[in-house]
C-alpha cells in the first residue's frame, strides 16, 4: 500500500478530464467500432483472425472507455476500485473460458 | 488517508469523504453487475449452437439496425462524458441539456432494440423456441433492462439537479450514473461483437 | 362459490400430513402470542422505532442472531425428521414425496437461511468496532440487506404450509426442478427466497468490504487489523465474485419456468449440466464464503485465551487471501463424474488439493500459538478445541474426496455427506458458536453461563461424532444420499441398520445440546455474570475498549492506532503509567433510523409471492412498490444527524460511572 502524501485533494481540484480528452476518446471508440464492423462485412479475414482481430478491438475499446471516460487514473490511492476490477474481469474470463471448457464434453457426447 | 481523516476530522470533510465512499461502493457494484453480464456471456457462448435445427444468428440478426444502436450508444456515452464535464465547471443547465441528450438516445437505442425483438418474435423467433434464442434474449435484454433503469434513474436525477443544483450529493450521484452508462457501453461493445458480429460473421 | 374457495384453498395451503397441520397450528399460536405479547406490553412502537427501521449495525447484527437460531431451529428439526425416518429399515414415519422436501429444506436453510445470517450477524456486530468505526460504510445499505434476507427466508419458510416445500434437492438440480418435472410452486419459491436474501447478502459484501477499506481508525493500517476482520475482508471478496453467479443461474431456471426458456431443459437445446456448472462457480466459493469467517474467529479466540500474539499473522493474512481467489477454480470437483474431459478432471483436483495447503498452514498457525501460551478454556476455547481435530479430519476426506477417479465410488454416497457435515459442522457452527460465545459479552452485556455451556458443548461435539462417523462407513457400504428408506425386502438393506440406528442417537444428542444452549441462554439473561468492564477476557482489540454494550455511536472518541492488538498496547501503556492523552469530544455524525428498507423488502415479497404463484397482479404491483422506494430514497436528503458534544458527554458518563 502505498504511503499517501499529506497534501489532501478535494474532489472538485481534480481534473475530470478536458473536452479535449473525451473528443479523442469518441474518435477512438468510434474508429474501433468501424474496423471490426468492416472487417467482418467484407469478410476480410479468416475466422480465427476476425475472432482474434474484433476481441482485441473490443478490448480496445473497454480501455478508452475506461481511461477516457471513466478516469479509472483519478482518484484517492490506494486504488481499490481498479483491483476490484482486476479481480472481476479475472472471474469473469474464468466463468466463461470455464464453462466452455467443461461443457466442450457435450459436443463430443452428443 | 488516514493521517487526511485524523487532522480534518469536521464536518465538512466528513461529509465529503462519505460521498467519494459511495463513488467506490458504485464501482464494486458495477463489478459484481459485470459478473452478471459475464455468467449470461458464458451462457450464450455454451448454448448459441444449441438451435436444435432452428435458424442460427447468421440467418436471424439484421446488422444495419444494430449497427445504429451501437453508434447511438456510442454517441450517449460521449455525451453523458459531456455532462460530467459541465458538472465540473458548475453550469447546471448545460448540465441537465446533456443528460437529456443522453436520455433521449438511450431511448432511442431502447426503441430500436424493442422494435428488433418484436420482428424477431412476430417471426415466430421466441424466446422459447431453442436454448440459442433464450440465451440470445437474456442476454441482450438484460442489458436493454439496465439501460432502461438508467434512464428512470436519469430523469429522477435531472429533477434533483434542477432543484438542488450542483452540490456535493448530487456531483456525487451524476459520477455514478456516468460511470453507469458508460459501463454499458462497454457491455454493449461485447454484445455487439460476440452476439451480433461473431455471429453473422 | 363456496366450492370455489374450498378448492383454491385445498390447493393453496398443503394438506393431508398430521406434521404439517401441527405446524399450521404452532406457527398460528406463536403469531397470535407474538401479537398478543407486543400489544400487551405496548411495544409496537418501541419495536418500529428501536428496531424495524434501525440503522445501527449492533441491532442489526442481533436481528441477524435471533433469526439465525430460529433457521437453526427449523433446520435441524428437518435434520431430525430425517434420522428418525432413516432410524430402522422400512420405517413409515415419512412419505417418500415429505422426505424429499425434508431433505431439500433442511440443505437450503441451513446454508443460506443459518450459516449465512449467523454469519453476517458476527460481521455486524464486531467488525465496525474491531475497526474502531461508528458503523459500516452504508448503514441504510445494511438495513436493506437484513430486511431482504429476512423477507427472503420467510418466503422461502412459507411453502412449508402455502402451497408446497420444494423437493429438487438443495441446489434444485434440473432437469428435476424444471417445469416438467416439478410442476408446483415449491420450486418458485426456493428461487425467490434466495433471489430475494441473495441482494441482500452481495450488498452486505460490498457494504463490509468498503467499510474494511476505508472506515478503519487512524494508524489501523492493513496489516496491523485484527485477523477476523481480515477474514471477513477476504470472505466479502468471495461474496462479491460469487453472489451474482447464483442470482443469474437461478434467474435463468426462473425464466425457464416462467417463460418458457430453454437454458437446462432436457429439450430444444437446453443443457441441464450447465446449470450444474454455474450453480458450483457459486456453490463451492460459498463453502468458503462461511468457513473463512469461522477461521477469523478462531484466530482471536486462540490469541486472546492463550495470552499471547498470533503466531505467524502475516501467514493468516496471506492463506485466507490464497484461499479467496482459489476457491474460485476448484468448482468441477462437485462433478467429477459428469462426463468432462479428463484434463478437467485433473486440473480441478489438484487445485482442489491446492486449497488444502493455506488451510492446513492455519492449523498449525493455532497450534503454535497455543504452544507455550498461558491457555485458559473458556467456552469460546472449547469449541475453538472441539474444532481442530474435527476439521482437520474433514479437511483431510475432503482431499479423498478430489481424487477424481476414486470420487466415482464415493460420489453421491453417506461418505460425501459425513464429509461436507463435518466441515460445516465442525468448522462453520463450531466456529460461529465460538464467535458468538466470545462476543455475546460486548453485545448484551452479559455471559452466558458456564456450566450449561459445557453440557452443550459435549452434547454437541459427542453428538457430532456419533452421528457422522458411522456415516462414513455408510457411504463405503454402498448407501446412497436422498435416500429415504431402506430394507431388507427392497434389496437396499446391506447391514446399514446399526450404524443408521448410532447415527440418530448422534443426532439426537446434537438437539439436545442446542436445547441445552436455548436454556443457557434462558438462564443468562436472568442470572448471567454481567460485564461491567467490557473486557471480561482480557481481549486484544478495540471491541474491548468500549463499554459492554457499546453505545449507539461506538466510539466517543476516534481511537489512534499504532500496532496490531491495539487494545492490547494501551493496557500494556497504562501498566507502565503511560497516561492516555485528554479526550475532547466532538459532534458525531449519524445516520437517521429510515423506514425504507422494511417497505422496500415487502414490497420484494410481495413480488416474489406473485411470482411464486404467477400472479401478475401482485407481482407487478410489488415491483412498482420497489421502484417507489428506490426513488423515494433518491429524493430523501434529510439522511443524517449529529449527536451533539454534551449529549455524547452524558452518555460517557454515565456508562464510564457503571463500568470503572
Amino acid at each position: 500500500m502505498s504511503q499517501h502524501n499529506t497534501g489532501h485533494e478535494h474532489a472538485s481540484g481534480e481534473s475530470h478530464g478536458s473536452l479535449k480528452s473525451y473528443v479523442i476518446g469518441f474518435i477512438f471508440s468510434i474508429v474501433l467500432t468501424i474496423i471490426p464492423l468492416v472487417i467482418v462485412m467484407n469478410g476480410l479475414l479468416n475466422k480465427t483472425q476476425t475472432v482474434i482481430t474484433i476481441m482485441i478491438m473490443a478490448v480496445l475499446q473497454l480501455i478508452v472507455q475506461l481511461f477516457f471516460f471513466m478516469h479509472i487514473r483519478e482518484g484517492e490511492k490506494p486504488r481499490w476500485n481498479v483491483m476490484t476490477l482486476i479481480v472481476g474481469i479475472i472471474i469473469v474470463l474464468t466463468i466463461v473460458g470455464g464453462s466452455i471448457w467443461i461443457m466442450s464434453f457435450n459436443s463430443t457426447v452428443q | 488517508m488516514a493521517h487526511a481523516t485524523a487532522e480534518h476530522s469536521h464536518a465538512h470533510e466528513a461529509h465529503e469523504s462519505h460521498e467519494s465512499l459511495k463513488v467506490l461502493g458504485f464501482w464494486i457494484f458495477i463489478v459484481t453487475d459485470i459478473l452478471i453480464f459475464g455468467t449470461l456471456f458464458a451462457c450464450y457462448a455454451v448454448l448459441h449452437t444449441h438451435t436444435n435445427g432452428g435458424p442460427g444468428a447468421k440467418e436471424l440478426f439484421e446488422m444495419p439496425g444494430v449497427i445504429a444502436e451501437t453508434f447511438i450508444l456510442l454517441t450517449s456515452s460521449f455525451t453523458s462524458g459531456l455532462a460530467v464535464l459541465a458538472m465540473h465547471k458548475g453550469k447546471v443547465k448545460q448540465l441537465i441539456a446533456w443528460l437529456a441528450v443522453t436520455a433521449v438516445l438511450g431511448a432511442a437505442f431502447i426503441g430500436m432494440e424493442l422494435t428488433e425483438f418484436v420482428k424477431l418474435v412476430e417471426e415466430g423467433h421466441k424466446i422459447s423456441s431453442n436454448a440459442f434464442l433464450s440465451a440470445f434474449y437474456t442476454l441482450v435484454g438484460t442489458h436493454g433492462l439496465h439501460v432502461s433503469i438508467g434512464l428512470v434513474w436519469m430523469i429522477g436525477l435531472m429533477i434533483q439537479l434542477s432543484r438542488r443544483g450542483v452540490t456535493e450529493v448530487t456531483t456525487r450521484k451524476v459520477t455514478n450514473l456516468s460511470l453507469y452508462w458508460h459501463f454499458l457501453d462497454v457491455i454493449w461493445i461485447f454484445v455487439f461483437t460476440v452476439v451480433y458480429l461473431m455471429g453473422v460473421m | 362459490m363456496w366450492e370455489n374457495i374450498k378448492d383454491f384453498a385445498s390447493t393453496f395451503f398443503v394438506t393431508g400430513d398430521p406434521l404439517i397441520y401441527g405446524a399450521d397450528v404452532s406457527i398460528a399460536l406463536t403469531s397470535i402470542a407474538i401479537v398478543f405479547v407486543l400489544t400487551y406490553f405496548k411495544k409496537w412502537t418501541w419495536l418500529w422505532r428501536e428496531w424495524i427501521t434501525t440503522v445501527d449495525h449492533k441491532r442489526i447484527g442481533i436481528m441477524y442472531l435471533i433469526a439465525s437460531l430460529l433457521m437453526l431451529f427449523r433446520g435441524g428439526v428437518d435434520a431430525l425428521l430425517m434420522r428418525t425416518q432413516l432410524a430402522l429399515p422400512n420405517m413409515k414415519f415419512l412419505q417418500a414425496d415429505h422426505y424429499n422436501a425434508v431433505f431439500t429444506t433442511h440443505g437450503t436453510i441451513m446454508i443460506l437461511f443459518m450459516a449465512m445470517p449467523m454469519m453476517f450477524a458476527l460481521f455486524n456486530l464486531v467488525v465496525p468496532l474491531q475497526l474502531g468505526a461508528r458503523d459500516v460504510a452504508y448503514p441504510f445499505l445494511n438495513s436493506l440487506s437484513f430486511w431482504l434476507f429476512l423477507m427472503g427466508a420467510m418466503l422461502f419458510n412459507l411453502s412449508f404450509v402455502i402451497g408446497g416445500s420444494p423437493d429438487a434437492g438443495w441446489l434444485s438440480y434440473p432437469p428435476l426442478s424444471e417445469l416438467s418435472h416439478s410442476p408446483g410452486v415449491g420450486e418458485n419459491f426456493y428461487i425467490w427466497g434466495i433471489q430475494i436474501s441473495g441482494i441482500g447478502s452481495l450488498a452486505t459484501g460490498i457494504n463490509f468490504l468498503v467499510t474494511i477499506l476505508k472506515m478503519r481508525a487512524p494508524g489501523m493500517k492493513m496489516m496491523k487489523m485484527p485477523l477476523f476482520s481480515w477474514s471477513v475482508l477476504s470472505s466479502s471478496i468471495i461474496i462479491i465474485f460469487a453472489f451474482p453467479i447464483l442470482t443469474v443461474t437461478l434467474a435463468l431456471l426462473f425464466l425457464d419456468r416462467f417463460l418458457g426458456a430453454h437454458f437446462f431443459t432436457m429439450d430444444l437445446g437446453g443443457n441441464p449440466m450447465m446449470y450444474v456448472n454455474l450453480i458450483w462457480m457459486w456453490g463451492h466459493p460459498e463453502v468458503y464464503i462461511v468457513v473463512l469467517p469461522a477461521f477469523g474467529i478462531f484466530s482471536e479466540v486462540v490469541a486472546t485465551f492463550s495470552k499471547k500474539k498470533i503466531f505467524g499473522y502475516n501467514s493468516m493474512v496471506f492463506s485466507m487471501m490464497l484461499i479467496s481467489i482459489v476457491s474460485f477454480f476448484t468448482w468441477a470437483h462437485h462433478f467429477f463424474t459428469m462426463g468432462a474431459s479428463a484434463n478437467v478432471n485433473v486440473f480441478f483436483a489438484i487445485s482442489t488439493m491446492v486449497i488444502g495447503i493455506p488451510t492446513g498452514v492455519k492449523i498449525f498457525n493455532w497450534l503454535f500459538t497455543m504452544f507455550r501460551g498461558r491457555i485458559t478454556i473458556t467456552q469460546p476455547m472449547l469449541w475453538t478445541l472441539g474444532f481442530i481435530p474435527c476439521f482437520a479430519v474433514g479437511g483431510a476426506t475432503g482431499v479423498m474426496l478430489a481424487v477424481a477417479p476414486a470420487d466415482y465410488q464415493y460420489h453421491n454416497s453417506y461418505f460425501l455427506i459425513a464429509h461436507f457435515h463435518q466441515v460445516l459442522i465442525g468448522g462453520v457452527v463450531f466456529g460461529y458458536l465460538a464467535g458468538i460465545y466470545y462476543w455475546w459479552p460486548k453485545v448484551f452485556g452479559f455471559k452466558l453461563n458456564d456450566r450449561l455451556g459445557k453440557w452443550a458443548f459435549w452434547l454437541w461435539n459427542i453428538g457430532f461424532y456419533v452421528c457422522f462417523m458411522p456415516q462414513y462407513a455408510l457411504g463405503f457400504m454402498g448407501m446412497t444420499r436422498r435416500l429415504y428408506t431402506y430394507g431388507s425386502d427392497t434389496g437396499w438393506d446391506l447391514g446399514w441398520a446399526p450404524l443408521n440406528l448410532i447415527s440418530t442417537v448422534g443426532a439426537f444428542l446434537m438437539g439436545l445440546g442446542f436445547i441445552f444452549q436455548v436454556w443457557q441462554i434462558s438462564y443468562s439473561i436472568r442470572k448471567g455474570e454481567r460485564d461491567l468492564t467490557g473486557d471480561p477476557w482480557g481481549g486484544r482489540t478495540l471491541e474491548w475498549s468500549i463499554p459492554s454494550p457499546a453505545p449507539m455511536y461506538n466510539f466517543a472518541v476516534e481511537p489512534q492506532v499504532t500496532t496490531d492488538d491495539a487494545w492490547w498496547k494501551v493496557k500494556e501503556d497504562r501498566a507502565k503509567g503511560i497516561k492516555p492523552a485528554p479526550v475532547k469530544y466532538e459532534p458525531i455524525h449519524m445516520p437517521k433510523n429510515s423506514a425504507i428498507p422494511f417497505v422496500m423488502s415487502v414490497c420484494w415479497f410481495i413480488a416474489g409471492f406473485g411470482f411464486v404463484f404467477d400472479w401478475m397482479w401482485m407481482a407487478i404491483p410489488g415491483l412498482i412498490g420497489v421502484a417507489i422506494c428506490l426513488l423515494a430514497r433518491s429524493f430523501s436528503y434529510d439522511t443524517d444527524y449529529y449527536i451533539p458534544v454534551d449529549e455524547i458527554e452524558r452518555t460517557e458518563a454515565a456508562l464510564r460511572g457503571r463500568t470503572v
